[in-house]
């Protein structure tokens, strides 16, 4: 399926993704994360269950120290 | 549209600046000097030696508080600012009510656990008020990499990877780069508004 991950079309395989699958398929191994999906804060003990559908906007946010 | 109404928003808009460190301090000052009516200043540290490699205080402020300190500094550039300092540390309980009235709020931590507090509290807080926040700047070199990326009302400046450590530390031109370009899209957020504030 055809989703936008970080503003940028990305193909992943399946028809439904969970965000935790999503994060094993990209390997985004960051513990500090902010994650939507359609603009809709998706929680972290929610990443086994939320579910990312084609066409979604999904945005995964890497929390980084400096400032 | 003639710059003289752009003024007047800009004189009637309220910020919010969560952080007073590296990236409030200079965002502060650059809103500061283009005439933003009002600034509301958080934070709950204390000026060291070591902060002023990068943030806009002077070697005799060391041991102010950071709020009382940035007021100061203010006041000296351009004294129709209106100030609200909290020497407070910011949590999920305190936050909503603090920046209620602000019609964008800057994160400007150095704490990646405080970002990410501060960023989704303000998402459920304040779903519709746009958020500028900085990630990723420590190190130097490397301009290419620094962006401005949105998603619905939340701004991220910075070049998202480069995190601080020993060998990378905050440096005031990259800290500087990164709180200007927040400046910069809470200018743009403001101009390009349509409520005609």
């Amino acid at each position: 399926m055809n989703i936008l991950l970080n503003n940028n079309p990305e193909e992943v395989s399946g028809d439904e993704l969970t965000v935790a699958e999503l994060l094993r398929i990209k390997n985004f191994t960051f513990k500090m994360l902010i994650i939507k999906i359609n603009g809709n804060l998706v929680p972290k003990p929610d990443y086994e269950t939320a579910t990312i559908r084609p066409g979604d906007d999904v945005q995964v946010i890497h929390l980084i120290s400096g400032g | 549209m003639s710059f003289g109404l752009h003024t007047s928003r800009l004189r009637n808009a309220c910020i919010g600046i969560a952080g007073c460190g590296g990236l409030g301090s200079n965002c502060a000052v650059a809103l500061a000097r283009i005439g933003i009516g009002t600034l509301v200043l958080a934070d709950f540290d204390r000026i060291t030696e070591s902060n002023l490699n990068r943030q806009y205080y002077f070697l005799d402020q060391i041991g102010w508080k950071k709020t009382d300190a940035l007021r100061e500094n203010i006041r000296r550039i351009n004294p129709a600012v209106t100030i609200e300092a909290h020497f407070v540390r910011l949590t999920p309980e305190n936050i909503p009510g603090l920046f209620a009235n602000c019609d964008v709020l800057v994160e400007a931590f150095d704490q990646a656990d405080q970002k990410k507090m501060l960023i989704e509290t303000a998402l459920k807080a304040f779903p519709e008020k746009p958020l500028v926040a900085g990630l990723g700047m420590a190190g130097w070199g490397k301009n290419d990499l620094i962006h401005t990326r949105r998603s619905d009302n939340l701004y991220i400046c910075g070049d998202e990877v480069t995190e601080i450590s020993e060998d990378m530390p905050p440096l005031a031109p990259r800290v500087g780069i990164v709180a200007n370009m927040q400046a910069n899209a809470v200018v743009e957020i403001l101009l390009n508004s349509e409520t005609g504030r």
